[in-house]
């Protein structure tokens, strides 16, 4: 029955072609536009249009909504950034889809319920959020795209992130082994 | 003469459907790398998987070498491409606090698009809390902000700051990447005969 088992997830990719081939892929951005790959600044833009939307006086007195709402003459979202993550949404949904791994699931280790990994995630992505906004970029924006550039900000960042990580990996050790 | 961008190949509207394409190009390879999965992505720091080290390094390597040799051959003006400004101090704070929400939330930005999108319910929990944290940014961003605009060192390279010059960090960070490539496929074969869990 070989017919059911082409449907199968295939496994990942070798790790150093998809690298090469992220490398590839940041180095045309650098080539094309001048500037490198992000994902943190698109969500930091749809925050702050949503903060205008309820609140526009509130917005407008807030330097860090402002930075992402422009001076008014275009529309915030009309941004690189924005249309970056279409595509990353878009990508990543047509590269699962031909391997198979499209799947409504919850990624866990064993030993927690479904429950207690989205409070995780949660919790997670929110210490995310903020500090990827006080560092000025997240992994793709300032540890990749700065680490290929060579910026000193970049690469402190970068470290500081595998430390951070590391520090409290054994205390939450149960909801991955 | 490259980029192009920079040099009004083409205008402000186009570059949103260039955006879009190279998004594809790189939500692409997030997914092929397995980092729309959080198990894959959380293998990392407990030594036992360490694609996201292996990915990351050899894209940041390859990437480096082409703006390098673009540069040198004379295709690329190089003081064109965009470098942030180092704010050393609030970058390391940031790095470090966004690792502790990486390892416990499973994701970092870029790879929570991809697996929500793929369809993981994890992922999706995940970037409402990245949404929720920069509106909590936002809100406290006039208390913070004197320190968000600390320690600015302007666009500073580590060719600058070692005194030493392009292409001899370019040398250093590739035996880098290979001595952490040796490293990384050891770890794995340590930690799959002390678990018996093999490399994912």
């Amino acid at each position: 029955m070989t017919h059911g088992k082409s449907f199968e997830p295939k496994p990942y990719s070798n790790p150093y072609l998809v690298g090469v081939g992220l490398g590839l892929v940041l180095l045309a951005s650098f080539l094309i536009m001048g500037r490198g790959l992000g994902a943190s600044g698109a969500a930091s833009t749809l925050v702050a249009v949503s903060v205008e939307k309820i609140a526009p006086e509130h917005a407008s007195n807030n330097n860090f909504y402002k930075e992402y709402l422009g001076d008014g003459s275009t529309n915030p979202l009309k941004d690189w950034l924005v249309f970056e993550v279409l595509g990353v949404i878009v990508g990543g949904f047509l590269s699962g889809t031909f391997a198979h791994r499209i799947k409504l699931t919850t990624e866990k280790g064993p030993n927690v319920t479904n429950k207690q990994r989205l409070i995780y995630a949660f919790i997670g992505g929110t210490i995310m959020g903020i500090g990827a906004k006080l560092a000025r970029g997240c992994t793709s924006g300032l540890a990749l795209t700065g680490g290929a550039v060579l910026s000193l900000g970049g690469w402190a960042f970068m470290f500081a992130v595998f430390g951070g990580a590391y520090a409290v990996a054994y205390f939450i050790r149960r909801q991955w082994l | 003469m490259m980029p192009y961008y920079k040099f009004e190949y083409f205008g402000f509207d186009f570059s949103l459907v260039i955006a879009f394409i190279i998004g594809i190009g790189f939500g692409f390879a997030l997914e092929r790398g397995g980092f729309g999965n959080a198990r894959i992505l959380a293998g990392q720091f407990y030594f036992y998987n360490m694609r996201v080290l292996k990915v990351m390094f050899s894209a940041i390597v390859t990437a480096m070498l082409g703006l390098f040799y673009f540069a040198w051959i004379g295709w690329l003006d190089l003081s064109l491409v965009y470098i942030g400004d180092t704010y050393i101090i609030p970058q390391i704070i940031g790095g470090l606090i966004l690792g502790i929400g990486f390892v416990i939330g499973g994701y970092c930005p870029g790879t929570s698009f991809v697996s929500a999108s793929t369809g993981r319910y994890d992922g999706m929990i995940f970037i409402l809390g990245i949404f929720f944290g920069i509106f909590l940014f936002g809100e406290a961003f006039p208390w913070i902000e004197s320190f968000y605009n600390s320690t600015n060192m302007g666009r500073v390279t580590l060719p600058d700051f070692l005194g030493i010059s392009y292409g001899m960090v370019v040398f250093l960070v590739v035996l880098m990447a290979v001595g952490a490539f040796a490293l990384a496929g050891w770890g794995e074969k340590v930690m799959s005969k002390k678990t018996g869990r093999g490399v994912e």
